[in-house]
């Protein structure tokens, strides 16, 4: 069994995991990035679509070819990249950390570093995590696995498609299901509103007339063999009209029901899990509960553009850089999520450098005020023209807001959106 | 597992319709003898009906009176798994059965069951008081307060259960034939000829039936008994292993009057299963689960343990358990020559399988069957590593001598590619055989990462093409065309 | 006419009315800036997508291994009543490997002007 030592070891060769490596790299550490798959870029390889690097690029990409502009980056760089390998267990063996992993060429390894920045992504809810009722007959899957099938593989899952739950995923692949010939019959949304991006909603559903069903519950898939359709009922007033239920008869269900931040490994490494995000608890370091452990991305919350997720991922970088020369926060803010936020993250920030709050609302609103008090006091307050649970909403403090505040070592920064 | 074309020059001592719990220990315990006999099943695969859904339990033998065949055979087979797994190396551990009573009368029916144990036999077997039972199960509620414990009782993997006896059973020259459905048969001089519904057949001097849910239709194809299985269902949530709210032991409610009650089970595998519910239903392939029963299931397991969550839920599913009467029925047929009938299997019957498979070995020998040893008989199959039970440096050794263990499939379950060849080489070729066999598929994210893989890995191996892959057989095609 | 849209050039997602008179002068009201405005008229009067999908590797195996499919796109919006004709043509090609990211794929697509290049080096 074989066993290395790097300065830092990032789980996961995604757009965070690249992200992540290459500012370690820019800061004279070694760093090897450890990916289960054959080639970089995590999910991106699949999402054949375009809307991903506006923020990163300033031009629109698809996904393969925002994930292989890191690539190129990262093969520039020396950077040990090992693929197709798979990590079993992080150890945490006081100051050090050691990745085991597994590959067909290398066997087992283990992988010693001071630093490790978990960047695993997120996983798609399936139908037991949402408890759809029903049968179990092949031509139930998540919209992921369908559109791996459909984009990577050339396979067709199914011809009369019915999407439950209105995900970005699921209505991008109406539009793909739609462009292979397939029929997309409904789109099924518990909740009143949808929770993909609204330009999802245009261009995936309305250019194709595919129905989206808001406030309806999918009670019943049928069928022995092959699905043969779903049962939907109408929630009114939050009540479930089993009157009003009806059959929507199709050989295929895609399941579009929400990202789950994927953290077996951090758990079983001891790292503390916040409920609301399901990612670990981290500091302004984007540090966790475990010292010496970071993370990013996905796995730390589930952000809705990957722009987002390498400018998370950098800051991960550069903070475990800064912690593996010593630095360490010299004072931090607790951040609170107030009325109306889902959540806030980091969880905490240190009020002397420039820093970036991600949060999500837990509303659906128009001229909406984003307000951030210290201790209770306002300090400041950012006009929103829409906010609403789908789409994350960023807010930059600067030293310049926070440090001229007189904030107490205890001090709890509140964002609230009204 | 050859799952071989069967011609009309296919003739076998036994035939045994029904490749579950049953047909499969009754398979292995005949392979012993010089006998050539056939296992048949109309599914795709192997345990694919009853034995598939239940909960897994080696119960502890203080449910049933007696003086009922199924509580003799209970106790009995409880006692043979031990060494049945030393051979057959399929998950089981005695990890315990507690009783917990929530409320006083509740505790006088638990002194019943105690006192039923003790007339039993039952190894072990305790009363416990409030302290006691928090001690034993430190998730349990409160509310407590008190119950039973017996040590001995254990979980199992059914369906690797099934698998294991039918593997032995090949090694030792039985012969099974899958999607092959007994339609009808015909006394043909001193033998039985089987029809298949497509026209195959196969000759057997003596048949046993076994057919689950199935057997009150095989019993009449044959001209036999006329009785009525009826179903009930049984609805189950399975949880993650990461749940907080994991028993050590198999948690019981105190029963009722027509089931064991909901139970939460520390699967072998490290999940926990909450359920079954029961319900009669009419048609006995309708595996569907209803919201209201599975709301019922979280209502009752939380009442045992509070800790347990929807959150932790990462699939349910039903079976169907095959009811006759108040016993199980295994007899010769009173009206047909050499037809084993072994029906209304529910409940204990998978601890009760390997004592009946001695019992209906017996019934055949007093019907006439000439019972010689083979002299070769092979108790052991052969052991298949399992990539998440091995440590560094064992799968580091295996990697070397096979590159594919060191490609991780299935990263909820850790399964390996050549844990997924192994298993197709076994037999087992749809979707749900190979996630039975390996667990792929089976974990937390349910096949949303692996199946493609799975697809493709099927596809190299068997040669077969994307469109003859299925998830249980049948019409249950995987994939619907190519781009 | 009269066509209700939504805007998606931000997230803000106005609700948009457009409305010909009879000179066919396009009204867009609903619109929270001059963005929503010029959307509506493009929307109305000239739609286009930018066309993703995915076309055949040369030699791609029966049994599902190796590289299957490129992934492409159009360089530019496409008219959106020649999408179906476009995939049409996507789907009959076959590409060979070694192919690269920005590689043309179809050059010219359906004599409009955009050409259509893989989205990802394969070899």
């Amino acid at each position: 069994m074989k066993e290395l030592s790097y300065d830092a070891v990032v789980i996961g060769g995604g757009a965070a995991g690249m992200a992540a490596a290459l500012e370690l790299e820019a800061a004279g550490r070694r760093v090897a990035v450890v990916e289960r798959e054959e080639r970089l870029g995590g999910i991106l390889g699949q999402c054949v679509h375009n809307g991903f690097g506006l923020i990163e690029f300033d031009e629109e990409l698809t996904g393969p070819e925002f994930a292989e502009r890191f690539e190129d980056r990262l093969s520039a760089r020396p950077i040990e990249a090992f693929l197709g390998c798979t990590v079993l267990e992080l150890e945490v063996e006081g100051e050090a950390k050691v990745v085991s992993c597994v590959s067909r060429e290398r066997g087992v390894m283990r992988l010693r570093a001071q630093a490790v920045v978990l960047a695993m992504g997120c996983r798609e809810r399936n139908r037991g995590n949402i408890r759809i009722p029903g049968s179990r007959p092949a031509g139930v899957y998540t919209a992921g696995l369908a559109q791996r099938l459909v984009n990577v593989e050339g396979y067709v899952p199914g011809k009369d498609v019915a999407i439950i739950g209105s995900g970005d995923i699921g209505l991008i692949m109406a539009r793909r299901m739609s462009w292979i010939g397939c029929n997309v019959h409904a789109v099924v949304e518990i909740m009143p509103y949808p929770s993909g991006l609204t330009r999802n909603i245009v261009q995936c559903l309305r250019d194709f007339d595919i129905p989206l069903y808001l406030s309806h519950l999918t009670t019943d898939i049928y069928g022995r063999d092959r699905v043969e359709g779903i049962e939907i009922a109408p929630i009114e007033n939050g009540a479930l009209v089993m009157e009003k239920a009806f059959k929507i008869p199709c050989d295929t269900v895609l399941l579009s029901v929400g990202l789950v931040p994927e953290n077996e490994l951090s758990r079983k490494a001891g790292v503390s899990i916040n409920p609301m995000t399901n990612g670990p608890w981290v500091d302004s370091f984007l540090m966790t509960s475990v010292p010496g452990v970071f993370a990013c991305g996905n796995v730390l919350h589930v952000h809705d553009l990957v722009d987002y997720v390498v400018e998370e991922s950098r800051r991960a970088g550069r903070f475990a850089a800064e912690w593996l020369a010593g630095r360490r926060p010299s004072r931090e803010l607790r951040v609170k999520a107030g009325a109306n936020v889902r959540y806030v993250a980091p969880g905490r920030i240190e009020p002397g450098r420039d820093n970036k709050l991600y949060l999500r609302s837990m509303i659906v609103k128009n001229d909406a005020v984003l307000e951030v008090k210290l201790d209770g006091k306002p300090i400041r307050s950012v006009k929103k023209g829409h906010v609403q649970p789908s789409e994350m909403i960023t807010i930059a403090l600067g030293a310049a807001d926070l440090v001229a505040l007189a904030a107490q070592p205890d001090s709890t920064l509140e964002i609230s959106i009204q | 597992m050859g799952g071989g074309a069967s011609g009309p020059g296919d003739s076998f001592d036994v035939a045994i319709i029904g490749a579950g719990v049953c047909g499969a220990n009754i398979a292995r315990r005949l392979s012993s003898y010089e006998l050539d006999v056939a296992l048949i099943d109309k599914e795709a695969d192997v345990s694919f009906g009853v034995s598939k859904a239940n909960s897994g339990i080696v119960h502890g033998g203080f449910h049933h009176n007696k003086k009922y065949l199924k509580a003799r055979l209970e106790i009995q087979g409880a006692m043979m798994f031990d060494r049945l797994k030393a051979e057959l190396d399929f998950p089981f551990a005695r990890c315990g059965i507690v009783v917990v009573a929530l409320h006083e009368d509740e505790m006088r029916a638990v002194e019943q069951l105690y006192s039923q144990g003790v007339e039993n036999g039952v190894i072990g077997i305790e009363m416990c008081s409030r302290e006691r039972m928090l001690e034993l199960e430190p998730r349990l509620s409160r509310d407590a307060l008190g119950g039973l414990y017996a040590p001995g009782g254990g979980i199992v993997e059914p369906y690797r259960f099934v698998f294991s006896l039918v593997e032995s059973a090949v090694k030792n020259g039985v012969r099974v034939f899958k999607d092959w459905k007994a339609a009808s048969a015909r006394r043909e001089g001193e033998a039985w000829v089987i029809l298949a519904e497509d026209g195959r057949s196969l000759r057997a001097r003596y048949v046993v039936n076994c057919a689950g849910l199935y057997a009150d239709e095989v019993s009449r194809a044959f001209g036999a008994e006329d009785f009525s299985i009826k179903g009930r269902k049984g609805e189950y949530y399975l949880l993650d292993k990461l749940t907080r709210a994991k028993p050590d032991r198999v948690v019981f409610p105190v029963p009722t009057s027509i089931s064991k009650g909901m139970l939460i089970v520390p699967t072998v595998e490290g999940t926990v299963l909450i359920g079954p519910t029961a319900s009669e239903v009419e048609g006995k392939d309708d595996c569907s689960t209803t919201r209201s029963e599975l709301e019922t299931i979280l209502r009752s397991a939380r009442n045992m343990i509070p800790d347990i969550s929807e959150t932790d839920v990462i699939t349910s599913f039903a079976g169907i358990r095959p009811t006759l009467g108040e016993d199980y029925y295994i007899e010769a047929s009173g009206l047909v020559p050499a037809l084993i009938q072994v029906a209304g299997i529910q409940s204990p019957g998978l601890t009760a399988s390997p004592a009946i498979g001695e019992y209906v070995k017996d019934l055949l020998k007093k019907a006439g069957l000439r019972l010689v040893e083979k002299p070769d008989w092979d108790p052991f199959i052969d052991k298949m590593p399992r990539t998440r039970e091995l440590s560094g440096y064992e799968l580091d050794a295996l990697v070397e001598s096979d590159p594919a263990y060191g490609e991780v499939v299935c990263r909820c379950e850790r399964v390996t590619e050549a844990e997924i060849v192994e298993a197709i080489r076994r037999g087992h070729t749809t979707l749900d055989g190979i996630k039975y066999f390996t667990r792929a598929q089976m974990g937390r994210c349910q096949g949303g990462f692996c199946t493609y893989k799975i697809l493709k890995i099927l596809m190299r191996e068997t040669g077969m093409g994307w469109d003859e892959i299925t998830k249980h057989g049948r019409g249950s095609t995987v994939l619907r065309g190519e781009l | 006419m009269r066509k209700e849209l939504t805007c998606i050039t931000c997230p803000m997602g106005c609700r948009l009315v457009a409305e010909s008179d009879s000179s066919g002068e396009l009204a867009v009201s609903g619109n929270r800036c001059p963005r929503g405005a010029a959307y509506a008229r493009e929307e109305l009067l000239a739609p286009k997508r930018t066309v993703t999908a995915t076309c055949r590797a040369a030699g791609a195996a029966v049994d599902g291994s190796g590289t299957r499919r490129v992934p492409c796109r159009t360089v530019a919006p496409f008219p959106k009543e020649r999408v179906p004709e476009l995939l049409e043509a996507i789907y009959g090609l076959e590409v060979s490997l070694p192919v690269a990211r920005g590689q043309v794929l179809l050059q010219d697509a359906l004599g409009l002007g955009i050409d259509l290049v893989a989205t990802r080096t394969l070899s």
